[in-house]
């Protein structure tokens, strides 16, 4: 069956197989292979990706069901930032929170819908609760997660910062035209 | 080094850079096995022993070969070469051959188009089986007339220590504890399953890429099972999610499996694991039994310590003796006894072998005898860090092997930091006076014995007042219930530590294969090629070995790059374990690197027309020492080339010698890193469940060469720990694996990880680069006991069984409330 979506701003079509989940689709059939499996039963977040702004396991859904809808994964999550990273992205390196990296692109995409979910209530610092309530879904075998928990409040300073210079020379918004919204997490 | 006098200034060493992965890692870029797709690539499945211990009577492919996009079913005989894993006993055949062992165990293979036509064919495989009796339980398994698994006795392996007189100490001691101790399982749950593609190159030669910690233990099984020379394999290392032991020795399966495929058909083949898969037939922490047993004196000087330690080593041997080794060194403690006798074995059953885990033998038995050195502590009435205080192993001092400490001991200083820095007194003192309110209200309720009957029933009433009981312990009294904790949850608070030391690189059990190869190459614009034979695995090798290339050479951080491992670049420098990669591929880069400075600082000197003693290196560069502008690394380096000199080599190190006799006597390891955790936890009175609040742990491993990257092993290793004391067990129906998938088996999550404050210790170690030891495991050994002393703290039983469900909590509570109120009873009579 026939598939058309846009993927990270770009138009997709591809002949997939009718069960084909929407993580394969994108390793697979679209070339990007930045979203990981490690379970392929939910039970991970490896595999957590953007549908129209709200995060989904990738690994659940079927290519079919994202016809016609915005996906967006870890490859184009830095789009328009500076450096080309997230704050989240810039927040994860500068504190260290990677480390085999296998569970990075799901845990940046979690952490990054927390971050902005901040950035849209001016900037504020997340709650304990509310990084925990937005990640526990992921697992992480290597950091022990401290690291983790540290780089999404960083991640929330950054985009502070990035928002206020924005604001100050407007001509930076014409780098981000995506108007993503995102959803409370899952 | 001869010029390391004069490195001062800026260095390398110490400072927390930025992984040089962090990025691609982060933006989706870094490319991991199962991202290659190569053209033409076909997929494999593996049919698997559903039957525990069988004679296999016949395989049956066709239907298999029917399936759309199926190009190959393959079993034992299409082997060429050797169909045994080479490691230390060669008895795991890649495919079974005539009977398997285990459920689970590879029976055949299924080569396809799409992972999904080899899987759909796999599961059409017939195989028939003859039914052999089975063991199950290595207890059983050690009786005579058990199944047989393995040899004449299903004994891999057997170790024994003898020091001192024990009976006659245990005779004189003022006080004896003894109980036994049982851990199950545990998984490494790398979030990245095995996976493996190999493809067979114009020339002929295997190339095999993949998912692994050991590429030179999987070039010897590649070139074994296919029966050709070492020369015609090739094996790099893919970025790999997540090892901790668990991609050390099987990694060579899979990819025997795949190097086969690709052999027989020609093209590209890829194998990656189903999450179910991996749990169902890799290898796993070993379950362990432990009986302990130790006497002191009355002022709590330790005189004996008694052990005796049983690894369920599962169907095939693995790494089984060398695991077995590092539980038997480590077996009595980090603490000086004059009287030891331990016995080990490693045990076979007909059960998933297990084989490397972080720890690697260690936290079985560390767990076990860190609970009864607190259970000693309050038969002595002795603060619990006090005990581990007076016995601590110094300076000069003699292990239980009778190696004596001569250098970089650190760890009476990790007990006074951690004990300052876990506020331990207050801590300690706070609980004391809860438990004497406890005591007096409980007390009161000894007085109703209806309401006794309630208690013995209903933990909500019961555990706060049960908390306090082991006869006549002191400290072991419990803390009991807390009520500030809040909206009505009644919770005991409790804090725990726990000692332990951890023997750096692989010992005397291993010492044949302890060197590593370094390939070092300054190339003309000053940047630097690095080769190593040890693999990045997440816990940071990557940044710290190119800090140690760059302090070495004197250039910058930014400008060393360390290839992707690669069998053919270095030679075989023994397996990415043991906590041996800083130490042993960091002593290869100074090896290698020793030369070319000393190229560097003559042309240097040449330059800046001083003498070749004048020159000082730094993170900044060359310079005189008598002051003046720096020559930046990359000057030097094209002034090298310009003068046609080398600056490549290749470096070599071997580790200093260990031994071990048959008495259990030698030197077991070149050095120790030493470790103290203190866990506080809370015990939900009304569903035992136990929350982690904060963990202090403390270590140390010589000189520091990345904090950052210290600190963050240290994190991830107290949580695993902590997923071993509390959640983490694959559970065996009978034979197989019934929790295979992270809804079964529970792995913490962010919200279960507790605040952690992490501190080094740095007592430098003479032989290691900069005075580095290793880090990798020894954060995980001591987090369970910690934890499970603290559950005691705030309950007053102790565990003897991991995990320490709330389930088993809870029934070792009101276990010990009926015992208090039959002697209760007992007494009133
Ligand atoms: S792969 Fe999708 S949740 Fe694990
Ligand atoms: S960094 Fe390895 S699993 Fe999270």
């Amino acid at each position: 069956m026939r598939v058309a979506c846009e993927v990270n701003g770009v138009a997709v079509v591809r002949e997939v197989a009718p069960g084909a989940t929407l993580l394969d689709f994108l390793r697979y059939d679209v070339g990007l292979t930045g979203s990981k499996e490690g379970c392929g039963k939910g039970e991970c977040g490896a595999c957590t990706v953007e549908v129209d702004g709200r995060l989904v396991t990738s690994c659940l859904m079927l290519a079919a069901q994202v016809e016609g809808r915005r996906v967006r994964t870890i490859e184009g999550l830095g789009e328009g930032h500076a450096n080309l990273l997230h704050p989240v992205q810039a927040a994860f390196l500068e504190c260290g929170a990677v480390q085999c990296g296998f569970c990075t692109p799901g845990f940046v995409m979690a952490a990054a819908a927390v971050v902005d979910a901040c950035a849209r209530h001016g900037g504020r610092a997340p709650t304990a609760r509310e990084v925990e309530e937005g990640l526990e879904g992921n697992l992480c075998r290597c950091t022990g997660y401290q690291k983790i928990r540290v780089a999404v409040a960083r991640g929330v300073e950054i985009a502070a910062a990035e928002c206020s210079r924005k604001g100050r020379d407007g001509a930076a918004r014409a780098g981000t035209p995506r108007t993503i919204r995102k959803g409370d997490a899952r | 080094m001869a010029t390391d006098e004069v490195t001062e200034g800026a260095s390398w060493i110490g400072r927390s850079v930025k992984r040089a992965d962090g990025r691609d890692k982060l933006t989706g870029r870094a490319k991991y096995v199962d991202d290659y797709a190569p053209a033409g690539c076909l997929h494999g499945a593996t049919v698997r022993s559903a039957k525990p211990h069988a004679r296999i009577k016949r395989i049956d492919g066709r239907a298999a070969c029917r399936v759309d996009g199926v190009e190959a079913v393959l079993t034992a005989s299409n082997i060429p070469g050797t169909n045994r894993m080479p490691l230390i006993i060669n008895d795991y055949p890649f495919l079974a051959d005539g009977v398997v062992r285990f459920v689970g165990e590879a029976v055949a293979l299924v080569v396809a188009e799409t992972p999904e036509a080899a899987r759909r064919a796999a599961a059409l495989v017939r195989v028939d089986y003859e039914d052999l009796p089975g063991v199950f339980d290595a207890r059983d398994a050690l009786k005579p007339g058990a199944p047989r698994v393995f040899g004449e006795d299903n004994v891999f392996k057997k170790f024994r220590v003898r020091r001192g007189d024990v009976e006659k100490a245990f005779a004189e001691a003022d006080v004896v504890v003894e109980a036994e101790f049982e851990t199950p399982y545990q998984a490494q749950a790398y979030i990245e399953t095995q996976g493996m593609l190999a493809e067979v190159e114009a020339d002929g030669t295997v190339f095999v890429a993949g998912s692994m910690q050991c590429p030179f233990y999987v070039h010897d099984a590649v070139a074994a099972a296919l029966g050709v020379g070492q020369n015609r394999v090739r094996i790099v290392q893919r970025p790999t999610g997540g090892g901790f032991g668990g991609k050390e020795d099987v990694p060579s399966i899979v990819a025997v499996h795949a190097a086969l495929a690709a052999h027989v058909t020609g093209r590209p083949v890829k194998f990656v694991y189903t999450r179910e898969e991996d749990f169902l037939a890799m290898s796993k922490r070993h379950p362990a039994f432990a009986r302990v047993k130790y006497g002191a004196r009355r002022d709590g000087t330790i005189t004996a310590c008694e052990v005796n330690y049983i690894l369920d080593a599962g169907a095939y041997a693995t790494l089984s003796p060398a695991v077995l080794f590092r539980g038997t060194v480590h077996a009595v403690g980090p603490y000086r006894i004059p009287n030891v006798a331990v016995d080990t074995f490693a045990v076979a059953t007909n059960k998933v072998p297990p084989g490397a885990f972080r720890g690697f033998g260690q936290p079985q038995i560390t767990f076990a005898q860190e609970s009864l050195i607190d259970e000693l502590a309050a038969r002595l009435g002795i603060d619990p860090f006090e005990l581990r205080e007076k016995n601590a192993l110094r300076l000069g001092d003699e292990t239980a092997t009778g190696q004596v400490l001569r250098e970089s001991c650190g760890f009476g200083e990790a007990l006074a930091v951690a004990r300052r820095e876990s506020g331990w007194a207050e801590k300690q003192k706070r609980g004391a006076q809860r438990r004497d309110a406890e005591t007096q209200r409980e007390e009161a309720s000894v007085i109703a014995p209806s309401r006794l009957g309630v208690l013995a029933l209903n933990p909500v009433a019961g555990a706060g007042a049960g908390a306090g009981a082991d006869a006549g312990a002191g400290a072991d009294a419990g803390a009991g219930a807390d009520a500030e904790a809040g909206a009505g949850r009644r919770v005991a608070r409790g804090i725990g530590v726990s000692a332990n030391y951890y023997g750096v690189g692989l010992g005397a059990a291993g010492k044949y294969i302890d060197r590593a190869g370094a390939h070092v190459q300054v190339q003309k614009d000053g940047t630097v090629l690095v080769a190593v034979g040890n693999t990045e695995i997440g816990q940071g090798a990557r940044s710290s070995l190119c800090q140690i290339a760059a302090e070495a050479l004197g250039a910058p951080f930014e400008a060393v790059h360390l290839l992707d491992i690669d069998t053919t670049r270095v030679p075989d420098s023994g397996p990415t374990v043991a906590s041996r990669t800083t130490l042993m591929s960091g002593n290869a880069i100074l090896d290698a690197a020793r030369p070319i400075r000393e190229t560097l600082v003559k042309v240097a000197a040449d330059v800046l027309r001083v003498a070749p003693g004048a020159v000082m290196v730094d993170a900044h560069g060359y310079r005189a020492a008598s002051g003046g502008e720096a020559l930046t690394f990359q000057r030097v380096a094209s002034e090298a080339y310009g003068r046609r000199l080398p600056v490549a080599t290749q470096g070599w190190t071997v580790a200093a010698p260990t031994s071990f006799d048959e008495n259990g006597r030698g030197d077991a390891y070149v050095v120790y890193a030493f470790s103290v955790n203190v866990a506080e936890v809370e015990v939900d009175l009304e569903t035992f469940e136990t929350r982690v609040v904060e963990v202090t742990s403390v270590h140390d491993i010589g000189r520091v060469v990345n904090p950052g990257d210290a600190e963050g092993q240290v994190e991830g290793g107290v949580v695993q720990g902590m997923g071993y004391a509390l959640c983490e067990e694959v559970v065996l129906d009978g034979a197989a694996v019934k929790n295979g998938n992270f809804t079964g088996y529970i792995l913490p999550t962010m919200a279960d990880s507790p605040a952690i404050r992490v501190r080094f210790v740095e007592a430098p170690y003479s032989a290691g680069p900069f005075g580095a030891k290793g880090l990798a495991e020894t954060p995980i050994v001591g987090p369970a006991p910690a934890i499970a002393n603290a559950i005691r703290d705030a309950v007053g039983v102790m565990a003897r069984r991991l995990p320490i469900t709330p389930e088993r909590l809870a029934e070792m509570v009101w276990e010990k409330k009926r015992e208090k109120k039959i002697g209760r009873k007992t007494e009133d009579r």
